[in-house]
């Protein structure tokens, strides 16, 4: 079984207008995406801005509601449930947000930061709270003396850090990470990507991994979706999306990322020159007479794209 | 002084006042820039990059900053200007393009206006003119329906188009020397790498010098002619982008350099650095700077007084200690072989 099902999940929000704000449109933001987790494996979601790909990570944790479309965890329909069991699932699926600098309340200490969640859904003594944050702490690699400290007294990838002790604290089963190193420098983000790769093996944790970043995507993820206008328009192994894309607007998005070797410089730029020619000569062909993105079909046994 | 030159530094010193007494944040920087030239500046925040480039900008502010040292554009000394004279020189000789495109804009401002503005100062151009040349800025840069957008407000374009709206305002007199500062760190990978080309075509077309400031190696090594590492306010390597890339030399740039995850390698694990920047109080301001964050290098393997130091043609390094770095990795990894056998 798998641990997470999404299947065709919406999420609409109503443009308002006129005297009356009857809903006049609407902006879909997610816009029927399915999508299928196993134990242990890290899912990104690939996007640009606007693509929907931090809206879909929300709905799935609950923080939006969804407009249609179900999630399934460990066999479980989420929206079905009553919002007192609804919340015991919860407790398993975690969010990491993208900038530790305002994710953190700057007015608590580590030891409270961390503890909110124990407190909202485990009943434990002072003692024991005590030592599940030390134990946590320690789990990131920072040492317990440091629960008395603000969060300001820490660096970027140490806060980081505490974001992940936070998500960790209920023991869940799938962590959502949303940009989790957008904000920082290369060798602070090289520390949290190793760790999160590590607590993952020790605690057999599951992933959905949010960039935009294609070079961070391939070092984490197993599998990939690429999102656009709030549909996947790709979806796939790694080597599927990076090697062997078969959507124009993947295509176009591998082609961007910079290459690290200043030899191929010339060569990356008439490639991606091509590649742009490609896109604007056939935009058409790929999506529908809207613009809109087809449903996605099966390529190979592990790889689909949104073609006609 | 080649005729090619255009901005020269010399042994420039940022000091910040912090309570009563003063740190240097940028600490001996000596670089030059020529016409038709990117100079990639790279480190990571806290390494003086930026405050460098505002020293260049004459942004700081001058009760609390103090820069010493002779910077000069086009053979003129641009350190020592009043605000008057500098602003004559702002916007016209040398241009900055700011990271953060919804900051660096006015937003009460329609872009034409904002663009205007700096062709007010340093043009005579009439009202006419002034929006011809507004137009064809906004085209330049790309922006499609560009007489549209010209009465627009910012929070009505998107990143992409923000962005390119500052470069329009940073080229619009024609500056020799751009300095852009993480000029895409904002945006996604297809716009970037449009806003990239665009840089590269002003570059040949004006002839201009462009000072790259990034974290993104991705970015340097597509975009750079040349390449200044930076390190606690110091130049640690220089050399052009190839040598770089290809013989990195000091700690510090091969550190870097290992910690990017990369769509071609598959290694699991990253390089990471020990340690932090250290804050401007408490960087060590003799020794090697960076070695508090290789302690498994013996100590004599530094230089008891780093210099930058010419150790090929064009690539320089400062310090001693990369004749012998190796990382632990590696070493550990030797020894697991060294077992087997």
């Amino acid at each position: 079984m798998s641990l997470l099902t999404v299947n065709n999940l919406k999420v609409h929000y109503p443009i308002r207008g006129g005297i009356l704000r009857r809903k006049i449109d609407v902006v879909r933001a997610v816009d029927g995406i399915t999508m299928e987790l196993e134990r242990g494996e890290t899912y990104g979601l690939v996007g640009e801005s606007g693509s929907g790909k931090s809206t879909s990570g929300r709905a799935i944790i609950g923080l939006e509601s969804p407009t249609a479309g179900e999630v399934t965890f460990e066999g479980q329909k989420l929206n079905q449930l009553k919002r007192q069991d609804r919340r015991e699932y919860y407790k398993d699926i975690q969010m990491v947000f993208q900038d530790p600098y305002s994710s953190l309340n700057p007015k608590k200490r580590v030891n409270d930061i961390i503890a909110e969640p124990i407190r909202n859904f485990e009943k434990r003594t002072k003692d024991d709270e005590r030592r599940r944050i030390q134990e946590l702490l320690e789990l990131v690699g920072l040492s317990p003396e440091s629960m008395h400290k603000y969060p300001h007294e820490f660096s970027g990838g140490q806060k980081q850090r505490l974001g992940v002790a936070r998500a960790l604290a209920l023991q869940p089963k799938l962590i959502i990470a949303d940009e989790p190193v957008s904000a920082l420098d290369v060798s602070v983000q090289a520390q949290v990507l190793n760790f999160m790769k590590e607590i993952q093996r020790e605690l057999d944790l599951t992933y959905i991994f949010i960039s935009h970043d294609l070079g961070v995507v391939r070092h984490m993820c197993n599998r990939i979706g690429i999102m656009y206008n709030g549909r996947f328009v790709e979806e796939g192994s790694a080597e599927d999306v990076y090697d062997n894309p078969q959507h124009i607007y993947t295509k176009r998005l591998v082609a961007a990322i910079p290459d690290i070797d200043p030899a191929n410089r010339k060569h990356q730029t008439d490639f991606r020159r091509e590649v742009k020619k490609e896109y604007d000569n056939k935009k058409a062909e790929f999506f529908d007479e809207h613009g809109g993105v087809f449903d996605l079909k099966q390529v190979s046994s592990t790889h689909y794209a949104a073609l006609p | 002084m080649s005729d090619r030159s255009l901005l020269e530094i010399d042994n420039v010193q940022t000091s910040f006042r912090v309570g009563d007494s003063y740190y240097a944040a940028v600490d001996g920087v000596s670089l030059n820039v020529e016409r038709n030239e990117v100079l990639a500046i790279v480190g990571e925040s806290g390494s003086g990059k930026s405050a460098l480039a505002f020293s260049i900008m004459g942004l700081h502010n001058s009760h609390k900053t103090k820069i010493e040292g002779s910077i000069r554009l086009n053979g003129k000394d641009v350190n020592h200007l009043s605000t008057s004279e500098l602003n004559k020189v702002r916007g016209k000789d040398m241009g900055m393009i700011f990271q953060e495109p919804l900051t660096a804009l006015n937003p009460l401002k329609t872009i034409k206006d904002q663009i205007t503005e700096a062709l007010d100062l340093h043009t005579n151009f009439s009202a006419k003119q002034q929006n011809e040349r507004a137009l064809h800025l906004l085209n330049e840069v790309g922006i499609p329906r560009a007489d549209k957008v010209m009465n627009q407000y910012p929070h009505e374009l998107s990143g992409g188009m923000r962005q390119r709206v500052v470069i329009a305002i940073a080229i619009s007199c024609d500056p020799s020397l751009l300095i852009a500062d993480e000029p895409t760190t904002a945006l996604d990978a297809t716009i970037q790498s449009q806003i990239l080309d665009l840089l590269n075509e002003l570059k040949e077309e004006k002839d201009s010098g462009i000072i790259l400031i990034t974290h993104d190696l991705g970015v340097v090594a597509e975009m750079a002619d040349r390449v200044a590492v930076m390190y606690a306010g110091q130049v640690v390597e220089l050399a052009d982008v190839m040598s770089l890339f290809k013989q990195p030399k000091h700690p510090y740039t091969r550190s870097l350099l290992s910690s990017v995850p990369s769509t071609q390698d598959e290694k699991d694990m990253l390089h990471v650095i020990q340690g932090v920047v250290p804050s401007l109080p408490k960087m060590p301001r003799t020794g090697c700077r960076f070695k508090a964050r290789i302690p498994w290098m013996a100590d004599d393997t530094h230089e008891e007084n780093p210099e930058l130091r010419e150790v090929a043609d064009g690539h320089y390094v400062r310090c001693t200690c990369y004749k012998h770095f190796y990382f632990p990795e590696e070493e550990a990894e030797k020894d697991v072989a060294a077992h087997r056998e």
